[in-house]
């Protein structure tokens, strides 16, 4: 859930352990999926429950080098399944820009491991790198996302800014699969 | 304090004469690389309206090629018709394809000093040529070739102080298994290679070093640029270009000296690679594998060809595997041709495919059933990477995918050597 539009997000945890990819995040199986359907084997292979039980404002936690891999649109997708922010000890540089130009906000927080366990209430300034549980009461500070990444998520995304400015067609384009 | 090669490409990408660590650089990106790709996920791609530049941004299909699916086939049908709307002048359609990151450098588009945009994560291989590329989203890509910009967060740089020499059956492969084993992971930090031993390796080493340098996190991983490079880009730029060079006192988060002679064939075990790997000498298990893959941007070049050839040599692929040799691209393929390797082989029992992506990403051309091994000079071994959930990826060098393919079971190349 947003709290005015600043990038506070407060929401339930999927914790996940070290070197969550982009396969496991999106198989490449999912390509061939309608874009609304996709999610829907987000993290397959490691949480099989997740697809069914993931709520809207839903957050995730996890270790170090999270979405090591590929250039899969692995924020829209994560997105789609209702995830509003991720966190993470380490994220990995290509996934945190496919992360932030999705407008799914993403940021680096040394302890967040310790911080949460699956199920708490996670709180999130995106703005101040403020963390914290509001399960357990407890928080760390982290480094604050950067300016110019928040202004992209706060717009959008980078697609949405692209339309306004007449760089690309609205809508998307869908490949013809008969 | 001065600056890092890939600083400097980041200043003067976004107009400035220094860039420091934990700013944001926007810059101008020198070549942008459209693949089909992002054009063939459901929901994933826009239409542009306009292209920053046409000389610019280049057209290559190389994933899904020729085309596996209808949707692939309408991917790149789309990818056609914008190149004629544009006008692009760099356009690698089926025929002049191949691996985006092989053919950009075979044709020039990766250029020292440069920054190259493109929405996979191996761009990091042109790093290899002194010509800076991370991988980048599909965003990105369609504000690069739209807008004319593109924004990386400037980070850390570690630099390795290459010395010595490979010994024989050692290979560029093993010398970023060494660096993934000995120091990990490399998140939020940007690399570059150089030292007096880089004199012995060979571009096509450097380039499989750059490329697999995505896979122990690293943002931006470039190579010194020196006459290799230049004897290897002789005759393939359209227009001079200005190689990027460290300043002698630049910053540097760590540097760290790596003799060449030390590093040993390895092998690295199944679903990650930092501290994942073996040296043979230490690797007793006894692994049948089902499958054993050469290509890809890492290991589809020429020279991975060569070495694979030299090992089969009048030799047979062992019963019940499959050894496929993708190579990176339609030059490489004719250059193979003509140099018999295809020949070789072929007559030991390998299947010699097309080039594409294919098998590396499990899309096509190689994928793997539930329960299969499999052993590949490729990028990645992550779980599901070739195609199950429930087969095992191994990863080697070309010359430990070779001789593995001919014993049956995960081999250390020494012991095929001839003697």
């Amino acid at each position: 859930m947003s709290e005015n539009n600043k990038l506070v997000f407060s929401g339930r945890v999927w914790k996940f352990g070290d070197l969550i990819n982009t396969d496991l995040i999106m198989p490449s199986k999912a390509f061939r999926l309608p874009k609304h359907e996709q999610h829907t084997l987000c993290f397959e292979a490691v949480r099989p429950e997740f697809a069914r039980e993931v709520k809207p404002g839903d957050i995730i936690v996890a270790g170090e080098n999270f979405g090591m891999g590929s250039s899969r649109p692995i924020g829209e997708v994560m997105r789609s399944a209702g995830i509003v922010a991720v966190i993470a000890e380490s994220i990995n540089g290509l996934a945190m820009r496919t992360c932030v130009n999705s407008s799914l906000p993403a940021i680096n927080c040394l302890g967040a491991s310790d911080l949460f366990n699956d199920g708490d209430i996670a709180r999130v300034d995106f703005l101040s790198g403020l963390i914290e549980n509001l399960t357990s009461g407890k928080s760390v500070q982290t480094h604050p996302m950067a300016p110019l990444l928040a202004e992209i998520v706060a717009a959008g995304g980078v697609v949405p800014m692209l339309v306004k400015d007449g760089y690309i067609h609205a809508e998307p384009f869908n490949a013809s699969s008969s | 304090m001065g600056l890092t090669a890939i600083e400097k490409i980041l200043a003067r990408t976004s107009g400035k004469d220094v860039v420091r660590p934990g700013e944001v650089a926007v810059c101008k990106p020198d070549m942008v690389l459209h693949i089909d790709l992002p054009m063939a996920i459901e929901g994933a791609w826009y239409k542009p309206k306009k292209i920053f530049d046409v000389e610019r941004v280049a057209m290559i299909f190389d994933h899904a090629v020729p085309s596996p699916t209808i949707k692939d086939a309408s991917a790149m049908a789309e990818g056609r018709r914008m190149a004629r709307e544009f006008g692009l002048k760099h356009v690698y359609d089926v025929g002049r394809h191949g691996i985006a990151h092989v053919v950009a450098a075979e044709n020039g588009l990766a250029r020292p000093g440069e920054l190259l945009v493109c929405a996979d994560s191996h761009t990091c291989a042109s790093g290899g040529l002194n010509c800076a590329g991370r991988g980048a989203g599909i965003p990105d890509t369609l504000q690069a070739m739209t807008k004319g910009i593109v924004w990386y967060p400037v980070t850390p740089t570690i630099r390795y102080e290459f010395t010595g020499a490979m010994n024989s059956m050692v290979c560029g492969k093993d010398v970023f298994f060494h660096i993934a084993q000995t120091w990990g992971g490399h998140g939020n930090t940007s690399i570059e290679y150089g030292g007096s031993g880089l004199k012995s390796l060979t571009v096509a080493d450097r380039r499989t070093i750059a490329t697999m340098s995505a896979e122990v996190g690293a943002e931006f991983a470039l190579f010194d640029y020196d006459e290799l490079t230049a004897d290897y880009l002789q005759g393939r730029l359209d227009r001079p270009a200005t190689p990027a060079q460290a300043d002698k006192d630049a910053d540097y988060l760590d540097v760290r000296t790596l003799d060449l002679a030390d590093v040993e064939p390895y092998v690295v075990l199944p679903d990650a690679i930092p501290k994942n790997g073996r040296r043979f000498s230490e690797f007793k298990d006894t692994v049948r594998i089902d499958q054993a893959f050469i290509g890809s941007c890492a290991n589809g070049l020429i020279e991975d060809l060569r070495v694979a050839a030299a090992i089969v040599r009048g030799r047979q692929v062992a019963d019940g595997v499959r050894f496929i040799v993708t190579p990176g691209s339609q030059a490489v393929y004719l250059q193979a041709l003509r140099e018999g390797l295809v020949e070789t082989l072929t007559e030991a029992g390998a299947v010699v495919t097309n080039s594409t992506c294919g098998a590396c990403l499990g899309y096509h051309m190689g994928v793997l059933a539930p329960g299969e091994i499999c052993i590949t000079a490729s990028p990645r071994n992550f779980k599901g990477r070739m195609g199950s959930h429930d087969a095992q990826v191994y990863l080697g060098s070309p010359a430990t995918v070779a001789a593995s393919a001919l014993a049956g079971v995960i081999t250390d190349p020494r012991r095929a050597a001839r003697t």
